[in-house]
């Protein structure tokens, strides 16, 4: 019992030897009725209060590596090979009930998806304090205490009575808080961060970035931290790791890896970030919207007074944080969601505002493109179906002409005449993106709509959906509407950007001079909110802000 | 007030209302049953005048709306009718009020009914429970394979072989479901076993299948990976993360399954001589007794609706969205 006990609690440190030391590590998962190498020997070494970074693509095995090193494998996942040893213990011989007692203890987990990850039936606290609770390490009463003094120090608002709430009361950046604070609860030795900021706008990310950061130099915790936002890891990280297919492909201390990386794989990874094109003005404007008033319902109001100009062959860039009012623009130019006030006009003309109104002519002109491209297309049509579904319904394209346009179209988004028969999910993310690009394209638009459709995508892929739309607007003139909520994005593609907050127009211009200071206040907020490559960049923003918000907090 | 009570009673106003529907429906289709109370009674040889005598006294004269009106009139202030049946056409009168003749029959279903969601209920949440733990393993299929041969049988076939094997073969309780008012509880819990058993092998399956998909379909959500790499065992995983969120479908098939027990079990009442009201409804149709027809077709459908209206709430109180909003 004695042993048990100080293997949960955590014995005193001991000096020099690696908190976590993991050592040719082979993971396979199960698929097509066999089990295929994930994880192909890594290596990787954990040193008390040090924080790793492991970054790479989706795909490359780092959140199941991020997992492995809690001895933890998804259901359909076997470990193949090696060892993972947490404080001398080798955790994948051991018992499962054994390593159990460590988890939530000695070792934690944050989710990328806060929302998804607590569970609805219960309070934040109760959730908070669980594990701490059932391991005996404190009573229910402490526990309960430390959580909100833990909110408080992650700067929850109300910490005394927060945790009395359902996950679904508060909003996503205050559960990732929430949860971060609930991985602190029993002070473990080891926490391990998987993407926890990437589904939170820039706004919101930095803030929590910096709780997280705080907490762990607070209480010098270990930790790994996972993520495909190289900015991120750079303010996060002592070290940084890169995966790939399951391969480690180098690692450096994080000055070093930003400044000379070694690999042509991860140079290729810091210059998407370079990808950015010359802002172009025009006044030829092919949609105009004026003054659009919009509500869901009669109660909620979501614009006001919102006015845009597209011109012909360009990118404008709608930029704001989630709820700013950016897809329900969308939804009104479509016609999905007919607007209370304004009007739109379109080549000169005015556009109904309610879809049926609409001729076919006008619905042909005017194409959209998702963020989610799995749910934006049927599952059980193949490539072919996707993309002749509208150059039937528009152009009565049949037969071999159909399937002659259809071909033609795939090689237009680099795609071989070979994804004809194939399904969806037989895709990858950029794929079936490019899919989706098809098959706006496949009607033959003046104007695309894209809402946020790059930001599931990793850095890489995104680079490349990018440089596609460019190509497209730059061969057939389509002007695009682009919805983003990531700067980075929208430096690379925009000619103008708008930005959106409360469903209000904040600024509006040349990309050059939005970016470019000075900026109105929400502007500079949005602006100030992207990470940058710097490691230095969140220390520094920490203390302007806390300068900014009238002196150090105590 | 609260959203959730608003909710509800919004969802009971629209349970009147559906009822009230399904009142037209069986007010239409009553009428639509071939034949004549009057010629039925009084027989071939009876004259034109008598009849139409006959069809006046009972109201079978006047045109449907007005006697849809009476019913449903004498019905919301609680009067059922009186049943066609013990009328002669030598004039003697010994026709009974619906209400007594039904009463005694509603009881006696509803006992069993709720003898065997005793034993069916608890049962198919234990098995359904323990399968989804012990998912994909011996039990879990053993579970799975003896339910679905259960269901898979024809309700009388199965009450004939347990008649066969309790009844005859090894005689532990009565083959004849005879129950008789005034009879002490426990003879009552005797005597149906056979019928309650029967109805119990009927029911467990769907019920105890729904539990196990329903929490096996929560334990792919985060939560639960979250749950477990907070390191709760199994046990806690299932029982204080995943059942919680299972509630609504669960309470769903549970209230479609009880409803049936009332309802549905005319077969097995035959089989086992149970004097339930599912029998009374067959009889009635047959004697073209159209008061007692309505008022057992109201019974089911109020049953229908109110198990349902049940499960909605379940749902609705298991959910944390519904019950503390924003």
């Amino acid at each position: 019992m004695n042993t048990e006990r100080s293997e949960v609690t955590g014995a005193t440190p001991a000096s020099g030897a690696p908190l976590l030391d993991i050592r040719g590590l082979r993971i396979e998962g199960f698929a097509d009725e066999r089990w295929n190498p994930i994880i192909k020997g890594v290596d990787l070494t954990l040193h008390r209060g040090e924080v790793l970074g492991l970054i790479g693509e989706s795909g490359a095995g780092k959140s199941t590596l991020g997992l492995a090193a809690m001895g933890f494998a998804r259901a359909g996942v076997r470990f193949a090979g090696g060892s993972v040893r947490f404080d001398g213990m080798d955790l994948l011989t051991m018992p499962e009930w054994k390593r159990r007692r460590l988890w939530g203890t000695r070792m934690t987990y944050v989710a990328q998806s806060a929302a998804a990850s607590f569970n609805p039936a219960h309070r934040l606290i109760d959730q908070t304090v669980a594990a701490a609770v059932r391991e005996g390490l404190k009573s229910e009463a402490e526990a309960i205490a430390d959580a909100k003094a833990l909110y408080a120090q992650l700067q929850l608002p109300d910490p005394e009575h927060i945790g009395a709430r359902y996950p679904h009361q508060v909003s996503g950046g205050q559960l990732q808080r929430v949860m971060t604070a609930m991985a602190m609860s029993a002070r473990p030795d080891l926490i391990v961060f998987d993407e926890p900021t990437t589904a939170l706008d820039v706004t919101t990310q930095v803030e929590v970035l910096m709780s997280m950061r705080k907490i762990v130099e607070e209480f010098d915790t270990a930790a790994i931290y996972i993520t495909h936002d190289l900015a991120v890891v750079a303010q996060m990280a002592d070290r940084i790791k890169v995966l790939r297919y399951g391969e480690e492909v180098e690692e450096a201390e994080t000055r070093e890896m930003l400044a000379h990386p070694k690999q042509d794989y991860t140079k290729s990874l810091w210059s998407v970030r370079s990808l950015r094109k010359a802002a172009d003005p025009s006044e030829d404007v092919v949609l105009r919207a004026e003054g659009i008033d919009a509500a869901y319902g009669n109660r909620l109001k979501v614009l006001h007074d919102v006015s845009i100009d597209l011109p012909r062959g360009r990118t404008v860039a709608l930029v704001g944080e989630s709820g700013s009012g950016k897809s329900t623009m969308a939804k009104v130019v479509t016609g999905l969601l007919p607007p209370s006030k304004g009007e739109i006009t379109f080549d000169g003309a005015p556009l109904p505002p309610k879809l049926k109104d609409r001729s076919k002519e006008q619905l042909r002109r005017i194409q959209m493109i998702y963020q989610m491209a799995d749910t934006a297309m049927n599952p059980r049509q193949t490539v072919g179906e996707i993309i002749g579904r509208p150059l039937t319904f528009y152009h009565g394209l049949k037969g071999a002409a159909l399937e002659r346009r259809t071909v033609e179209l795939l090689e237009q988004i680099e795609l071989d005449a070979g994804f004809y028969d194939r399904l969806p999910g037989e895709l990858s993310g950029g794929q079936k993106q490019r899919i989706c690009i098809a098959r706006a394209l496949a009607a033959d638009p003046d104007v695309i709509l894209c809402d946020e459709v790059t930001s599931a995508l990793d850095q890489i892929v995104q680079e490349g959906i990018l440089k596609l739309l460019m190509r497209l607007q730059r061969e057939r003139g389509i002007a695009y509407l682009f919805i983003a909520h990531d700067i980075a994005t929208v430096e690379a593609i925009a000619d103008e950007i708008v930005v959106m907050y409360q469903g209000r127009v904040v600024e509006q211009g040349l990309k050059d001079q939005i970016l470019a200071p000075p900026h109105p206040d929400y502007t500079e907020l949005l602006l100030s909110s992207v990470p940058e490559m710097d490691p230095d960049w969140l220390t520094a923003l920490m203390e302007r802000r806390r300068a900014e918000a009238g002196g150090p907090r105590p | 007030m609260h959203p959730v009570l608003r909710t509800v009673l919004q969802r009971f106003a629209l349970g009147v209302l559906t009822l009230f529907i399904v009142s037209i429906i069986i007010f239409a289709s009553v009428q639509m049953l071939p034949g004549d109370f009057a010629e039925a009674v009084l027989g071939q040889a009876a004259t034109t005048e008598t009849v139409a005598a006959f069809r006046r006294e009972l109201g079978l004269d006047q045109p449907p709306v007005i006697r849809y009106l009476d019913w449903i009139g004498a019905l919301a202030q609680g009067d059922l009718g009186t049943s066609f049946s013990g009328r002669a056409a030598s004039g003697v009168d010994r026709s009974r009020e619906v209400a007594d003749l039904v009463g005694p029959r509603l009881l006696n279903t509803l006992f069993l009914a709720g003898m065997t969601a005793l034993i069916a209920v608890p049962l198919a949440l234990f098995l359904g429970i323990t399968a989804a733990l012990k998912r994909d393993s011996l039990y879990d299929k053993a579970v799975s394979t003896t339910t679905l041969t259960t269901i898979s049988f024809p309700e009388f076939f199965v009450a004939y072989i347990l008649i066969l094997l309790l009844g005859a073969l090894w005689p532990v309780f009565p083959s004849l479901a005879d129950v008789s008012p005034g009879m002490p509880l426990w003879d009552r819990v005797y005597t149906t076993a056979l019928p309650a058993l029967t109805l119990t092998l009927v029911i467990v399956a769907h019920m105890m299948r729904m539990t196990r998909a329903a929490i096996i379909n929560l334990l792919a959500s985060p939560y639960i990976e979250m749950a477990r790499l907070k390191g709760e065992p199994p046990r806690r995983v299932i029982l204080r993360h995943a059942l919680p969120n299972a509630w609504a479908p669960i309470a769903a098939v549970i209230a479609f399954n009880l409803a049936y027990l009332v309802v549905g079990v005319v077969v097995v009442e035959v089989v086992f001589v149970y004097p339930g009201i599912g029998q009374l409804m067959v009889d009635a149709v047959s004697a073209r007794d159209i008061p007692v027809v309505q008022a057992c077709a109201l019974i089911f459908a109020a049953t229908y609706i109110l198990l349902n209206l049940v499960a909605d709430i379940i749902g609705i109180v298991t959910n944390p969205r519904l019950l503390h909003p924003k």
